[in-house]
Parts: structure tokens; sequence; C-alpha cells
């Protein structure tokens, strides 16, 4: 009687089983062998501004600065996981959260800022992370009662209100901003400051770290009764409540936490620059954090962390590719997308609309560069062909989002964790 | 000639087999029920009929029609009509607008609308009571209700039933089976799945038995309530 | 070391009879009205859903509720879950009214419930649906879990993980415990409903059509687990239009139609109700 169910099920499984072989591969390692390849990967991570490794490195752009970008980016996405991927609450105003806390460092540390506290920058940010949180919980306080798309519109317009805010406040600096941010404490060993304008790798070291803790704490938030919690709500608000998760306390907890990291971020930002304005914090950026925790997969750590790599650091390589690179890059990525698409929609239900579908789209794709080539008065002259950055980028993303919704690597937790945790159940303990 | 013809119909969600080669006609004037366990693969046979659902290999005939690739919407217009499981009604618009939505694809709408509301409303009164409330605020065997009014209001020629019982009282089971008997005398050809099997082959000129996708049995309703392995399996007597 | 805050999960192995089950506090007179109706109304706009109904539930019973299709009995369910606020009329839960709390609040008071409609978490699996229940008298929030440094964290994580297998075993999945809500067939779903329910360790079950869309076998194993679960302790509200289910499992039944209770008694007594057969039943029939 159970037929059907029990196979789709097993499909499933073997589908999560299928996507989690790289995982399994890694467990089915030996421990010494795995925590040295962490190692590696760590030192890896570590070492990239001195490696400046020939095919990863950015030409035009500070190879450093766009690693601190990205891992700017990487928190963000990180921070507005927990909000959308985890409790299922779309918040299109994150860069709010950001420029608050980038806007605490200032005005409290600034020599420059009209409160004139300045506060050494150890104190200016957990000041940072607090007044971030309580804007997040003061912005979820009545809006979290709507749903939705209500909830999206609201938080898009605290995005917009606070960039206005600090155009028209004379504490905030208006529109000149404010200068002079402090930065992080520490000296070399011939007794200049460590983290100055001129050299960003300090702060990309700092950046990792928190990324780090961030993903640590992240992790045990989710695997505890309020990332529980925050799931139920994702799922079923009315039935979570019903089962007793006081649903408003949790999604409040979910927009502060997601603020607190988000203000992290900002006020990170603030001190690399050392000077903001209301223009650092446009809303547009709100919807490229969204689009790094889509991408990567809404739901998982890993995944929103990748997005987060891609969306901030393509762009910034293919800004300075040259045209030989760029045209291997384009057709491998033809070449893996058709290859991906033809493995996986092999099934009976693919009939010659399948395959014609996926004609027309590998020929857009094929036919698009040399037909932006060629029209050189649109794009410039081929020497800025990185001006397509953009717009391949966000064919990239319709792409993605029409062939794999659920992120490249989507929330499969549960799925994923099923052999470990499967040990635990107690062989013929049923009826 | 059988007005719906099925031939060696396969159903595949992904890689999984939900129906493996089922066969089965329904006679225009019929009533033939399709029964079996949660997961055998009845509705997704219905769902297959309707348009839901796409066919992996296998052919569907309608009135001598070959509609296997047919869209769901104008399998509607060709007079195959479905009341889906699970009350997939419209819960922000009224009782009487998602009536309305059922005659959406019949161009004489106009003509027949007055005449097929006041039938959906003569079989349930409850209807015409409610006919302003949102849909949504409908109980859940009022939404059942519903959803089988809106198949009626199609006026099809063939009437796909997903478990019309579900979630009704008693009484309203009787009411139910004897209305399918009286629309079905004025003309609509009806293929029904059920869970109660004793009050679906009791109605039913032919039923086919589903069991993990494939039929595994057939023969008129009578015959089968006779069956002593039937009676085990589906009827819940030893 | 993190200690345990309240007493370890019991077994299904334990003592069967009222009050020795799950309800945290021990019942101490059985038969006294665990849950008290009085002149309960319900508004929609103009619909009155339901009209000052009123009627108890005695601890340890099985109350049946039932009636035709729109009387008003999920309605009632709604009410006493804190989904839908009362208009006018009080329920009053161990003799305490619950006023306007919360939907959660009422959770934690000890009721507890399923939908006609199954609403698991469907992408989480059992054993997580089943968690989200137990964690309702926990109270670790984010400050003791960010960084795993509460005690109360360890402690509540073994006791709500313990719970829910339990419960699991309880209704009889726990060879499903890993698998994701959405895939389980539909009879174990309904189950899952019932475990995640138990979890969050209520005095009074609500279920709401538990036998809708099962087949005859199924019936037959949920009447032995409603059964079960009333033999260990826990006073049940059941709504179902399978009258072999309610007449064979419940000690009373309460009859609606239009909002209104039209009966109340034994099961033989509603049987025979005149009423209650012309609003409900029918004719009698052996095949429902």
């Amino acid at each position: 009687m159970t037929g059907f169910v029990d196979r789709l099920r097993l499909a499933d499984e073997q589908r999560a089983a299928f996507a989690a072989w790289p995982r399994r591969w890694w467990a089915g390692l030996p421990r010494p062998v795995r925590l040295g390849a962490l190692v590696a990967f760590a030192a890896f991570l570590v070492a990239l501004p001195i490696l400046q490794p020939p095919v990863l490195t950015t030409t035009g752009t500070d190879f450093t600065g766009v690693l601190f970008t990205v891992g700017v980016y990487c928190l963000c996405a990180l921070g507005l996981n927990i909000v959308v991927g985890l409790a299922g609450l779309l918040d299109l105003g994150y860069i709010g959260f950001f420029a608050v806390g980038a806007y605490s460092v200032a005005v409290f540390g600034s020599p420059q800022s009209k409160l004139a506290t300045e506060y050494p920058w150890l104190v200016c940010i957990p000041i940072a992370i607090a007044i971030s949180m309580v804007s997040g919980a003061i912005l979820g306080g009545p809006t979290l009662r709507l749903r939705g798309d209500y909830l999206a519109i609201v938080t898009l317009g605290f995005g917009e209100i606070v960039r206005l805010t600090a155009v028209n406040s004379e504490v905030l600096g208006a529109a000149a901003g404010i200068p002079e941010v402090p930065r992080p404490p520490g000296e070399r060993a011939d007794g200049t400051r460590l983290f100055t304008i001129v050299d960003v790798t300090p702060f990309y070291w700092l950046v990792l770290a928190l990324i780090f803790l961030v993903v640590l704490a992240g992790a045990n938030l989710e695997r505890s009764r309020v990332g529980r919690a925050w799931v139920a709500i994702r799922e079923d608000e009315d039935v979570a409540q019903l089962m007793g998760v006081p649903t408003f306390r949790f999604k409040l907890w979910a927009f502060a936490m997601g603020a607190a990291v988000g203000g992290l971020s900002g006020a990170l930002f603030a001190s690399r620059q050392t000077f903001i304005n209301p223009e650092s914090f446009p809303v547009q950026t709100s919807l490229m954090f969204l689009a790094a925790v889509v991408i990567g997969g809404a739901g998982n750590k890993f995944g929103v962390v990748l997005g987060a790599v891609i969306v901030a650091y393509l762009p910034e390589r293919l800004r300075s590719i040259d045209d030989g690179l760029l045209v291997v890059w384009y057709v491998s990525l033809v070449l893996g997308l058709a290859t991906y698409l033809l493995l996986r929609r092999r099934g009976p239900r693919d009939g010659p609309r399948t395959y014609l579908r996926l004609g027309v789209v590998a020929g857009i794709l094929a036919a698009l560069p040399p037909l932006l080539l060629a029209m050189p008065e649109v794009f410039g002259s081929r020497g800025e062909i990185g001006q397509l950055r953009y717009l391949m980028f966000g064919l990239a993303l319709i792409v993605m989002s029409v062939f794999r919704p659920q992120g490249l690597i989507p929330s499969r937790r549960r799925a994923i964790e099923l052999e470990d945790r499967a040990k635990e159940v107690e062989p013929g303990a049923t009826s | 000639m059988a007005l719906l013809e099925i031939t060696d119909l396969s159903v595949h969600y992904g890689r999984v087999r939900a129906v493996h080669e089922v066969s089965l006609t329904v006679a225009e004037g019929e009533i033939v029920t399709l029964i079996g366990a949660n997961g055998a693969g009845k509705t997704t046979t219905m769902r297959a009929l309707s348009g839901l659902q796409p066919v992996s290999s296998g052919r569907i005939h309608f009135d001598g029609e070959d509609i296997t690739h047919l869209r769901a919407d104008l399998r509607v217009i060709r007079g195959i009509s479905q009341a889906p499981e699970g009350r997939g009604i419209f819960p922000g618009m009224s009782v009487r607008d998602n009536l309305d939505m059922g005659a959406y694809a019949r161009r004489d709408r106009h003509l027949t609308r007055a005449a097929d509301l006041e039938r959906v409303f003569t079989l349930f009164p409850r209807l015409k009571e409610r006919s302003r409330q949102a849909g949504g605020t409908l109980s859940g065997g009022e939404q059942q209700m519903l959803t089988i009014g809106r198949a009626l209001m199609a006026r099809p020629r063939l009437l796909l039933l997903d478990e019309p019982s579900m979630g009704l009282a008693p009484m309203l089971i009787g009411q139910i089976f004897e209305i399918l008997q009286e629309i079905n005398e004025q003309g609509t050809t009806i293929l029904l799945v059920e869970q109660n099997a004793h009050r679906a082959l009791s109605v039913a000129d032919r039923a086919y038995i589903l069991e993990t996708g494939s039929i595994v049995a057939t023969g008129t309703g009578s015959a089968l309530l006779d069956d002593p392995s039937v009676r085990a399996a589906y009827l819940g007597v030893a | 070391m993190p200690r345990p805050e309240r007493p370890a999960p019991t077994g299904p192995e334990r003592p069967a009879g009222p009050g020795s089950g799950a309800p945290i506090r021990p019942t101490p007179d059985p038969g006294e009205p665990l849950l008290q109706i009085v002149d309960l109304t319900l508004r929609f706009g103009g619909v009155t859903a339901l009209d000052r109904v009123s009627f108890d539930i005695r601890r340890g019973e099985i109350l049946g509720l039932i009636g035709p299709n729109g009387a008003g009995k999920t309605t009632c369910f709604n009410a006493i879950t804190g989904v839908c606020p009362p208009t006018a009329g009080t329920i009053r839960f161990r003799g305490t009214s619950l006023g306007r709390r919360k939907k959660h609040q009422i959770t934690r008071l000890g009721i507890a419930r399923t939908f006609q409609n199954i609403r698991l978490f469907p992408e989480m699996t059992a054993l997580e649906n089943v968690m989200v229940g137990a964690d309702a008298h926990h109270r670790t929030s984010v400050p003791g879990a960010i960084f795993r440094l509460s005690p109360r964290h360890f402690a509540e994580e073994r006791v709500c993980r313990a719970i829910a297998m339990e419960m699991l075993d309880r209704v009889g999945i726990t060879e499903r415990a890993h698998q994701i809500a959405r895939n389980l067939p539909y009879g174990d779903q309904r189950r899952l409903e019932i475990a995640r329910a138990l979890a969050t360790r209520p005095a009074l079950l609500c279920l709401d059509e538990p036998a809708a869309g099962s087949n005859p076998a199924e019936k037959a194993s949920l009447l032995e687990l409603i059964r079960s679960l009333r033999d260990s302790g826990y006073t049940i509200l059941l709504i179902d239009h399978d009258m072999k289910l309610v007449m064979g499992v419940t000690d009373r039944i309460v009859v609606l139609e239009f909002g209104r209770k039209i009966a109340e008694g034994l099961p033989a007594e509603i049987r025979e109700n005149p009423a209650v057969v012309a609003a409900y039943l029918g004719v009698p029939d052996g095949s429902a």
C-alpha cells in the first residue's frame, strides 16, 4: 500500500544523496586528511592577497580591495540568509542596516563628527552592532505583523529612509558625509599602523575571521530551538504558533540578528573606506545582497557565501578581462550549462519540446557576444568589453532562476544529514 | 465507441513511475470508478486526464480525438471537467464567482449560467445561503460541495471526481452519490476516484482497481463488491 | 553539568489509567471538567458561525464533536486554540478563562491540535516537525544558543529530542524520523500531525477529522491509537465524519447544527436521537 510515495521518497533521497556526494566523499576521508585540507584551504584564503594567483587576480583594480569587498558581501549574505533563508521574511532594505552600522562607527569615532565623542574603534564596533540590532527591532516591531509582499515593500522603504535621513541630518554629515572614520588598532613591528588606507590586506584578514565567527554562530543557531522555530515560521507561520512557537518574538530575533551582522559588515566597510556619505549606500545594493542569497541557495550558509563571491567578485573579474580569456570563459560557461542540462533533464518526460527549448537557450547564449561586439556604437570599442559584465551577469541570473531556482547549493541540510543521523535511530525500535 | 479511451498510460515524477501502462475505457453514459489504496496512482491518473500532469507514454483519446498532449484549458472546452482532490477553490472569490469560474471556458455561458447556477444551488442549498461569502471562509465540507458544483458548471460531457465524499457528513455522502446518479442519468459520463469503495462500487457501472500504479482487477461494480479479495482489501470486511 | 529542568519524558510503557500520561500536572480528580465552554458565540461579518454553544470536556474522556458540514465544528476548534477569538462567551481551561491569550500561550497551557487538511512543516524531517512541538515548553533563545554557552540549551536539546523520538514511537512511525515530511505516505502524515501535537505535552488533544481520506485498515489502526492515547491519560476532543470511528471510540458526543448544539449524550443515545438522525446521520447505512 505504500507503493508510489515510497518510491518518490526513495528518488528524493537518491537525488539528495547524489547532490551530497561531495560531502559524502569528504566525510569518507580520514580525519587527518580532512583537517589538513581544511588548514590548507584556510591558509590559501589567508594568503590570497600575498599570492595574487594569476587567473584569479583582477588587473586594473586592486585585488586585495576586491577580496575585502567580497568578504563584506559574504557577511551581508550570511546575515540576510538568517532573515530570508531561514525565517522566510523577504527583506529588500538590508542596505539600511549596513548603513546604520557604517554611520554608527563614523559618528561615534570620527574626530570630524558633530558628536565629537571620538571613541576608539574597539568601542565603536559593539556600539554599531547594538544600534543596528535596535534598528532591526524598531523596524521589525510594527512591520513583522505584515506578511509577504507588504513586508518586502516596507523594508524597501526602510533602506531608502536611512539614506535620506543621512542626507538631511547634520549630525550624520548630510550629503557631504563623514571623513576620518576610525580604523582598527594594531601596529607592525616597526611601529607603523597595521590598518592603513594603502594596504587592505589586514582588513581582508579581519573580515575573513569575522566570516568564520558568523558562520559558526549561524550554525549554532540553526541547530537549536531557535533555528527550528525560524524554519517552522517559514514553512507555516500559523501552525508554528499553534505548536507553541512565539512567532513574533522569533521573527524579531531573526530581524535583529540579520541587522547585527549587516551592521557589523557596514562598520568594517566604513573603517576601510575612512570616508562615507549617503551615496555609499544605494538601495540597489540591497538587491545585490538578495541576489547573493538566492543564487547561492537560500537557507544554506555555504551556498550564500558562494553566491556572495559570485555576485561581488565576478563583475570585478570581468571588468579587467581580455578578449581571449573572455571567449574561453564564455564557451566553458555555455558548454557547462549544456552538459548540466542534458544530464539533469534526461527523463521519460523529455520530449522534442525540451530539446527545442534547450536549443533556443543555447542559441541565444552563443549569438549574444558577437551580436554585442558588432554594435560598437552601443557598447563602446572592443577595449571596453568590460562594460558588458553587468549584462552578462544579469543573463547568468536569468538562466539561474529558470533552471536552478533553488540556488547553487540548495538547502538540503536535512537530507544531507540523513546519513549521519540515521545511526542515531534505534534499529527495530518501531512497531 | 468509448467516450474516453486510455491506452498504456504511464506517468513519471522525475524518474519515479507513478502510473504504469494503465489502459481503461469509459463509454458514454457510464459511471466508472477507480479504487485503490493511498499512493496507488489514482490521483495521478486523474491529473493526467485533466492535463495537469504530463504523460510519459501512452495515449488518451477523448471522443475519438487524441488529447494526450492537449493543454488543460482546451480539454475543458472539449468537455472534460475535474473536481480536484484537496479542494482547489479560489479562496478570495465569492462562492458565486467560484461557480462562475467553472463556466469560464464555455462560450455560451451567458445563456446557460442562470440555469446552471440554479441547478447547483438546488443540489447544494448550503452554497446558495453562502453565495456572497468568500470561498475561503467556507468549512471544509462546504468547500468540497463548491468544488463539485464548480465542475458541474462547466456542463461537462465527462466529469472527473477525485474523492468527492472526503470530509462530508454521512447524510451528505448519501446525497452526493444520489446526485451523481442523477446527473449521470441526465447524460453526464462520470469517472470517479473514491476511498469509500463500498459506496463507489454501489453506484458504478464498472470499476478498475489500481495497485502501485497498475490495474490489477476490473469488472462490474456489483461483481467487485462480491469479490472476497476486494472485500478484504478495500471494504474493510474480513 | 546540565540537568533536565522537568521530568524526563515518560515512555509508552508507563502505567495505563487516567492521569498517568503526558499532562504536565497530575490530574487530581478524573471526571471533573477540564475544558468548559460557556455560551460561546462567534460571528464573522454577518455570519453567525457559533451561537451560544456550551459544553464541558471531562478529564480523561474522548468527546466526539459531530454535525453537518458547516455546522461550526472546526470553528469551535479554532476558538479553543485561539485562532478565532470568541465574539462572546467564555472558554475555561482548568478553571481559568482563556481570555484573549495568544495561540502559542494556549498551546503551552496544554491544548494541542491537528488539522483537517494536513498542515505539517513540509521541508522539515518528521523528527524536526515533532521537535518544534516539543520546544513549546522550552526557553532557550538566541543568547543561549548562539555560542552554545548555556547549559540549559544542552539540557533542553536532549529532552526535546527524546520527547520527539518517543512521540514518533508512540504513533508508530519511528522509521520515518529522518524523512522529509512532504514525502511521507498520507497515513503517516496524519500520524505525524498527532505526534507533533502530543510533543507539546497537552492535557487536551483536539483531532480534526483524523480519518479523512484513510482506507478501512488505516481507520482501524487509528481507532486503536486514539484509544491507547486515552488510556494513558490524554483528554481528547474528536471531530470526524466516520461514524464507525466516532461511535467506536468516544465516551460522549456533542452534536452541532447551524452553529447551535442540538444534542449531547452517549454514543448510543446520539445514534437514536431523531434530531441527529434527521440533521446528520440520515438513513442508517453500514457503509460509512
